[in-house]
């Protein structure tokens, strides 16, 4: 157990040691020089010295790169070429945003995912299940912003009942806030949800062919409680798996669903980076997107060893 | 294995035909010149003479989504390719190697897996510019993981078989055993993850041209038209729903295509989908 | 009548092709009966019709009664079959690695068996009372650890423990010992001995393991082709086989060799006997000759046996085979 949070300890931190490498190479090296490319080929030499002075891109690569880390780490992401303000705290606050809409869309797509993936696992063989099937691959096909356009030309044109677009903080008004979230959330938790189940499926059809699942019906276990109690732990383990290498998607996704609802969250000021071609907010926000991917699959790693007694001892 | 009829195999192909063949098709003949503005007919109904409607600018709306599928399946054969050229010998080199070169490989595999295909395209256009190329290339280095994976235990198992051991134990070189024996061994899996990563380019392709990162106008694509269409939302939400429906039918087809040549090659995973 | 297990003209099928045609079979108050023959012959599919977990497109048919049960077990619904199943009906299946879940504490899947069925009045006290079960397996102290922390021995000893948690009336054992190691086999065996014993519950035993049979039961019905082609004592049936097929199956185990002991050693190491089999291999399901199912294979076969061999002797001791060892050969 010991060993295991050990060793996982060290890959994170290797990953996240590897990927800051490559997010500074690609952004601030590859490109040549970030401030001729965030003030236009038509910026003046004297300019373009100017802000590579300004920021230190004069210093040599590692220094930079380890500044630009070390900065990171106690929560300085430095300032941007363009507007020259600090960008940690626009990082704050956009990821609260984007973390309110992706934490709800994994919800939505665990509880749509769940039941649906099931029913489908336990009646594979009768229409209903082969229905439910057949929708889920219809679900997979349908990319995150096109469900967020047909929801919006169903739930805000149509019917009206909730806005087309935008955000409002929880705390300055939460019944805003809500009937803003339920959309865009949709979009992402129902198409992510539709992927999950195809991974529920599979995962209960294991369980159910198990051995240990006849020894439950055998003790006097109808069909759904024996899957309920003996099943669901191990079942879970796969889908947890998956539910994790799926983050990157998701947040990913969550960076255009963001760009259909008019959504301040992290995928805007990505794409605001990219048009800006401020390059340290791009890099900046690549960074925290990779970290929490890597943080969040270290967690699910973890949490194998909760559901699966097996892991718990050293062999 | 049972020859009876694999329904997933049929329809994905047949979709995945009608959108090459509406492709070629766009080459020789469309109903109009899919660029040419006309701004008389702007936002048009559809109708006899423009079925599916015309845009904002009067263009005609099947004219662009057939040019659109060339588009599509070009971004998809490019990033494929990449994936499949750099994924496939990393996956049976993995396979090949002893222990810890091979860890090492598999785990900076795993890395990658942290830079989805739209964000990688994103990192590529905010270095090298947003154009199709560097689209197709972002999307293909982003399959790579993928690819690398389902290889690799493909070549596992067949690095396991005896007439690779009896190869190995008469003193055959690496190279040959890979290109005479795991090779052919691992074709099935290159095409069913093909088709899979193909529906994958798809989507990564439209969100980009959606979000304004992909194909650069005025050449049609799928993901610009649904962008396009959205400041249409209450007036002619047909404009989002066309192009809409050809990116999920042609994803679906991939996927479908992907699951039937699965279930062709092993039969055994047939429930299991 | 007192039998605790009748079944009657069962038969089991998949699409149309019978894997258990007409078996007849009763077991007593706290008899011990054995169930032998190859893998194929439909023994296993026998047991788990009784209780009711055939897999999903496998069909039933026939009447099976249970004692202390008064409805019909085939056909009848999840909800009743739920609550004589670990109540009055307990099974210890052949694979005793995969039978347990594996993230589950081996004393609370004991205890649970319990409680399913309300025997016990509180979860403490079915926790106690696995304790004293896993104790009665001889496995003190596992009521925490999980399934990998034990062999595959000490889990088939908690399967059996968990089984007997509600003092069935009939405990059926599915080759419970076929995966384990030879040395284990016979403690496994004799606890399960025990274990029915102390509870008066009648036993069901499968398995193809003739010296098995032969330590364990006293009564014996032997399947080919789905079907029961001799049954009776297990003495009668070993030392005086009717049907040519337990002849058969009798001359190629090594059972007399077993039992005669170092008499027959000498004449083994001077010229290594060869043990006869049967010829031809069990046939796949659904191919089975029509008439009598062992006729492509049997030596004495005739044109007769095309037609089905009819039951000779009573319900519990006979044989169907048109021409039987040890009567005057046709």
């Amino acid at each position: 157990m010991l060993l295991r949070l050990i060793e996982r300890t060290a890959v994170l931190l290797v990953s996240l040691a590897v990927s800051s490498v490559l997010v500074f190479g690609f952004l601030a090296v590859l490109p040549g020089d970030p401030a001729r490319v965030a003030l236009g080929v038509n910026a003046s030499d004297e300019a373009v010295a100017e802000l590579r002075r300004q920021f230190g891109l004069d210093r040599p690569l590692t220094t930079q790169y380890f500044d630009w880390l070390g900065g990171m780490l106690q929560g300085d992401f430095g300032l941007s070429y363009i507007s020259k303000a600090p960008i940690g705290p626009q990082i704050t606050d956009r990821f609260q945003v984007t973390l309110w809409l992706v934490v709800t869309s994994v919800v939505i797509a665990l509880v749509v995912a769940a039941p649906a993936g099931t029913v489908m696992a336990a009646r594979h063989r009768q229409l209903s299940g082969l229905a439910l099937s057949a929708l889920s691959q219809v679900g997979v096909a349908v990319p995150a912003f096109l469900a967020g356009i047909l929801l919006i030309m169903v739930f805000a044109v149509k019917l009206g009942w909730l806005p087309a677009n935008g955000w409002t903080p929880p705390a300055q008004d939460p019944g805003m806030f809500l009937r803003q979230l339920v959309l865009p959330a949709l979009s992402l938790g129902l198409v992510q949800g539709a992927v999950l189940t195809r991974y529920v499926r599979s995962a209960v059809l294991d369980v159910l062919r198990e051995d240990y699942l006849r020894t439950a019906r055998a003790k006097g276990l109808r069909p759904f409680p024996a899957l309920w109690r003996h099943g669901l732990r191990n079942a879970a383990v796969p889908v947890v798996t998956v539910l994790g290498l799926q983050l990157a998607t998701l947040l990913i996704g969550a960076v255009v669903v963001e760009r259909v609802f008019v959504i301040p969250g992290l995928g805007s000021l990505l794409l605001d980076g990219v048009s800006n071609r401020d390059l340290l907010v791009v890099q900046d926000v690549v960074m925290v997107l990779v970290v929490a991917v890597l943080v969040v699959n270290f967690l699910v790693d973890l949490l194998y060893v909760a559901l699966d007694p097996r892991l718990r001892v050293t062999r | 294995m049972n020859r009876r009829l694999n329904p997933s195999l049929i329809v994905g192909g047949f979709i995945v035909g009608l959108i090459v063949l509406i492709a070629l098709l766009s080459f020789i003949w469309t109903p109009y010149d899919a660029t040419l503005v006309d701004s008389s007919i702007r936002l048009a109904k559809p109708s006899w003479s423009h079925w599916f409607g015309t845009d904002k600018f009067g263009r005609d709306i099947l004219s662009q989504l057939m040019v659109g599928a060339r588009t599509t399946l070009f971004v998809g054969l490019v990033a494929v390719g990449v994936a499949a050229v750099i994924g496939v010998p990393v996956g049976i080199l993995a396979a090949m190697t002893p222990r810890w070169p091979s860890e090492v490989i598999m785990r900076s595999n795993d890395l990658l897996l942290a830079f989805p295909a739209l964000l990688l395209a994103i990192m590529f256009g905010a270095v090298f510019g947003a154009s199709t190329l560097t689209a197709m290339i972002a999307i293909g280095i982003a399959t790579v993981p993928s690819f690398a994976r389902v290889i690799r235990s493909g070549a596992l198992q067949v690095m396991r078989t005896e007439y690779v051991l009896a190869a190995r134990a008469a003193g055959r070189r690496p190279v040959p055993i890979a290109v005479r024996h795991v090779l052919p061994n691992v074709v099935s899996l290159i095409t069913v993850q093909a088709s899979v990563s193909f529906a994958i380019a798809v989507l990564a392709e439209a969100a980009l041209s959606f979000l304004g990162y992909g194909t650069a106008p005025p050449t049609p694509s799928w993901g610009r038209m649904l962008q396009e269409s959205q400041e249409f939302l209450f007036s002619a939400p047909r404009l989002a729903v066309f192009p809409g429906l050809a990116i999920a039918v042609a994803v679906l087809g991939f996927n479908l295509l992907g699951d039937g040549l699965r279930d062709r090659f092993d039969p055994r995973l047939e429930d299991r989908r | 009548m007192s039998d605790v297990l009748t079944v009657q003209g069962l038969t089991v099928s998949v699409r149309d092709v019978a894997l258990v045609s007409d078996v007849e079979l009763t077991v007593g108050p706290g008899e011990r009966v054995g169930l032998i023959g190859e893998s194929g012959s439909g023994k296993s599919l026998t047991a788990l019709s009784v209780l009711g977990l055939l897999p999903e497109d496998v069909l039933a048919a026939g009447s099976v009664r249970l004692s202390g049960v008064d409805h019909e077990l085939i056909g009848a619904d999840e909800r009743r079959m739920s609550r004589v199943r670990g109540r009055h009906l307990a099974m210890v299946f052949q694979e005793p690695m995969t039978a347990l879940n594996p993230t589950m504490r081996v004393g609370d899947q004991v205890a649970e068996a319990m409680l399913i069925h309300r025997t016990r009045s509180s979860r403490r006290a079915a926790r106690i009372a696995a304790a004293e079960l896993l104790e009665l397996v001889q496995l003190p102290g596992v009521m925490r650890t999980y399934p990998h922390q034990l062999s595959g021995g000490q889990r088939q000893r908690v399967v059996l423990a968990l089984a007997l948690a509600n003092d069935p009336a009939l405990l059926i054992c599915d080759e419970p010992t076929t995966a384990l190691d030879v040395t284990v086999q016979a403690m496994v065996l004799d606890l399960i001995m025990r274990g029915v014993a102390a509870r008066e519950s009648a036993l069901l035993f499968i398995t193809h393991d003739l010296a098995v049979v032969a330590t364990v039961c006293q009564r014996v019905l032997v399947m080919y082709g789905g079907r029961v082609v001799e049954s009776g004592p297990v003495t009668e049936v070993f030392t005086r086989p009717r049907h040519r097929y337990t002849e058969g199956l009798i001359a190629a185990s090594d059972l007399e060799s077993a039992d005669s002991g170092p008499a027959d050693v000498g004449l083994a190491t001077s010229a290594p006997r060869r043990l006869p089999t049967i010829p031809g291999n069990v046939p796949p399901a659904g191919q089975f000759p029509d008439g009598c199912v062992f006729r492509n294979r049997c030596a004495h076969a005739t044109e007769t046996c095309a037609t089905l061999p009819p039951w000779t002797g009573t319900p519990t001791q006979g044989f169907a085979c048109h021409h039987p060892a040890g009567a005057s050969d046709a």
